[in-house]
């Protein structure tokens, strides 16, 4: 379900992000994918030249790596029509989470599946500028950024495109709110790449954790994969900027110890850490009690699977805590420092 | 003893201080390195003394003699028989974005004492330091301590009784007194001889020290210990800063202040090995925080240097030099049981095991240590940076 531009509107209120409509000249963007099918969204300034053979070797994919990509491409994954990619379209959810199986195959199992994001590049002149404007997800409406909030309207009928004015460190705030950092980039520049200079983009390219091998018998027991919490979903205090994170197939570490490693979720709710909790605990009782562990401990696979519930999952869960923990205090420190006394 | 130390590092032999590491043979020999700074070996009855202190197993790093050297640390556990609490004093010097896994050595290690001794403890970045030192600028060495602050805190430290600060926001005041207390006891002659600085230094190199000195003094920090002008300080540490609070001891007694104890670790070894070296430019020399599964597995296999030996045949035969052998020595580090550390040395030291099974070994274990700290630092919000660094009490930090 792609968002729609009131949508989008909203969800700049609740960041607090200042904005007013405008009309003004158009900025370019380039819709790129590489040979790993790995998109990028490189966001320009209407007289920057962009030269993707450049960015290519900057990225690290070598010279011809990186080429304009495919509508299709663009409508499933971004879920906006041609020419309105914008930074904005990367708080689809779907943006956010691209799941490129090879051979997904009719069985359950999937191998080697790479995760990757959609990579965002902003040129780094917008910084400099007072103003800068994106289609908010549809192409007639423009959203613009602004210093200060002069709105200059002459007449409404020559605007053909209203547009929102955010100040530069609100894009930040918002790309943050979605799980992006501000990815600004000098996009003339052209340094030379070779092994003593390594790609100096290398960072921007969009690499997932790649997860080990899901060995077959255990993928009934894993948690489902791909549920990703955006932080859109969670109703956390507006100002707060939450990281989404990327979800991991939930895996057995095949060997002695055989420990689930879970998604990656942030468990701000405390419902969401107790689930966790539970969920790790079974998955790991369940691991411990197969037919052989139940032949060699007989009575005793109790206590052998209590012990190796306190050893492994012990400071796992611990860590969990203490993230629960700092994340409560600074909530509430947060609340403690904008709290306005009554007034007398 | 500071003449010794200087003529044996021109004589070309070990350079250990806060800015240079380097051995001419390659690898370093900690037991001439603790007789040279006058440090003591952390015997296994301190740590047995430990163990029964707390209640609570050893932390690994204690138990495979990563944290091998100490000052007064059993004065430390006197004192905490009797009662009496101590805080910890920790820092980073905030020289690049990306930590590798040898930085986080210390925090895990302090989160450890944090937790079984349940103490204070405050972290200092030395972003003026780096500024100095790297030549970098003040904002961007400010920008490189928050981002920083960032990893440290995913390293699970307890914000109810953790204070970080960057020396650039917090330097002043109560903190400044001491920092000139401090300078008013140490000649320009001495700090030549402890660091090494020279006539052509800037004066901001020579200026530097008490500021990473006066964190062991409670007084610094009037917000948190004020009252408690008693209380001792433990420092853990790598023993290349040991310079600093030799500095620090030999002047806290003239200020009638305690002279912090200091409990210190060895270095991390590069994956190319020990005659490697771990440097920010090259990406292949250690396990950074952001790596993803895949180049862990990639850069274990590819660029880890191996004890075993050439053939398997001659393996069989010779077994693997486990002392040049990083996967082994990095399974020390980072794998909890002992008992099957123990059989892989066995086995691969036998020659039984080869080279491939123990970095596969290596590759679970660091993926788990790397994706369990990528999660935590992903919950780790600008907000709750500010918290960890704003200058407010904590009630509760004994408790």
């Amino acid at each position: 379900m792609g968002f729609s531009k009131e949508q989008l509107l909203a969800r700049l209120k609740e960041l607090q992000i200042p904005f007013v409509t405008y009309e003004h000249p158009v900025v370019m963007t380039v819709d790129a994918q590489d040979k790993k099918n790995r998109l990028y969204i490189i966001s320009a300034l209407a007289d920057t030249r962009v030269d993707l053979k450049v960015l290519s070797t900057r990225l690290g994919l070598g010279k011809g790596g990186l080429r304009m990509a495919p509508e299709e491409t663009l409508q499933e994954i971004l879920q906006v029509p041609l020419g309105c990619v914008t930074p904005f379209s990367v708080i689809n959810e779907s943006a956010r989470l691209v799941l490129i199986s090879r051979h997904s195959a009719s069985s359950s199992r999937v191998e080697d599946t790479e995760q990757s994001h959609i990579s965002l590049l902003l040129d780094q002149g917008f910084r400099a500028q007072d103003c800068c404007f994106f289609h908010p997800l549809s192409n007639d409406m423009t959203i613009c950024k602004r210093k200060r909030m002069v709105v200059r309207l002459s007449g409404f009928d020559f605007l053909k495109e209203i547009s929102t004015a955010l100040k530069s460190q609100d894009l930040d705030k918002f790309l943050r709110s979605i799980g992006k950092e501000s990815p600004y980039v000098d996009l003339e520049a052209n340094p030379p790449v070779g092994k003593d200079q390594p790609p100096d983009l290398a960072s921007f390219v969009p690499s997932g954790s790649t997860v080990l091998p899901d060995p077959p018998e255990t993928a009934s027991s894993n948690l489902p994969s791909s549920t990703n919490h955006t932080s859109l979903d969670d109703k956390s205090p507006v100002v707060t900027a939450k990281v989404a994170k990327t979800s991991s197939n939930s895996q057995k570490v095949d060997g002695k110890p055989s420990k689930a490693v879970n998604p990656s979720v942030s468990s701000f709710s405390s419902g969401q850490l107790l689930d966790e909790i539970v969920d790790k605990a079974a998955t790991l009782v369940l691991s411990e009690i197969t037919k052989d562990t139940i032949n060699q401990h007989g009575e005793q696979l109790g206590l052998v699977v209590s012990n190796s519930i306190r050893k492994y999952l012990g400071s796992e869960l611990k860590y969990l805590a203490v993230i629960y923990k700092n994340t409560a205090y600074t909530e509430g420190f947060h609340a403690g420092i904008h709290y306005q006394p009554k007034r007398l | 003893m500071e003449n010794n130390a200087k003529q044996e590092e021109e004589k070309g032999e070990v350079v250990v201080n806060p800015w240079e590491v380097s051995s001419t043979t390659g690898k370093i020999d900690y037991d001439k390195l603790i007789d040279k700074f006058g440090c003591q070996r952390l015997e296994e009855t301190l740590i047995q003394r430990v163990e029964r202190l707390t209640s609570q197993p050893p932390h690994v790093f204690l138990r495979r003699g990563v944290f091998f050297a100490h000052r007064d640390f059993n004065e430390i556990l006197d004192a905490y028989e009797r009662g009496e609490k101590f805080y910890l004093y920790t820092g980073r010097g905030p020289s690049s974005e990306a930590l590798h896994l040898g930085h986080l050595v210390p925090f895990m290690f302090t989160k450890y004492l944090q937790d079984t001794f349940k103490v204070p403890l405050v972290i200092q970045l030395t972003d003026d330091e780096k500024c100095i030192w790297k030549n970098l600028s003040v904002e961007e060495s400010q920008r490189l301590a928050r981002e920083n602050a960032k990893d440290i805190i995913a390293c699970g430290f307890d914000i109810t009784r953790t204070f970080i600060f960057s020396d650039f926001d917090f330097v002043g005041g109560a903190f400044y007194k001491n920092m000139v207390k401090v300078a008013k006891c140490v000649t320009v002659n001495k700090v030549v001889g402890i660091f090494g600085f020279t006539n052509e230094d800037i004066i901001a190199k020579i200026s530097f020290p008490p500021v990473q000195a006066v964190p062991s003094f409670p007084s610094s920090f009037p917000h948190l210990f004020s009252g408690r002008d008693n209380l001792r300080c433990l420092i853990p540490c790598a023993i290349d800063q040991d310079p600093y609070f030799r500095m620090t001891r030999d002047v806290a007694p003239r200020l009638g202040y305690q002279k912090p104890a200091l409990i210190e670790s060895a270095f991390f070894p590069a994956l190319q090995g020990e005659t490697g070296k771990m440097s920010a430019s090259d990406p292949n020399s250690a396990i950074y925080v952001t790596d993803s599964g895949k180049d862990i597995k990639n850069k274990v296999n590819k660029y880890a240097f191996s004890g075993g030996q050439d053939s398997i045949e001659n393996h069989r035969k010779y077994g693997a030099n486990l002392e040049v052998d990083i996967p082994v020595k990095y399974l020390s580090f980072f794998l909890e049981d002992d008992a099957e550390v123990e059989h892989i040395k066995k086995e691969y030291g036998a020659g039984r095991m080869l080279t491939g099974e123990v970095k596969k070994r290596l590759i679970e274990v660091l993926t788990e240590v790397v994706e369990r700290h990528r999660r935590a630092r992903a919950a780790v919000t600008e907000e709750m940076v500010d918290a960890f660094m704003a200058v407010r009490p904590m009630p509760n930090m004994f408790n």
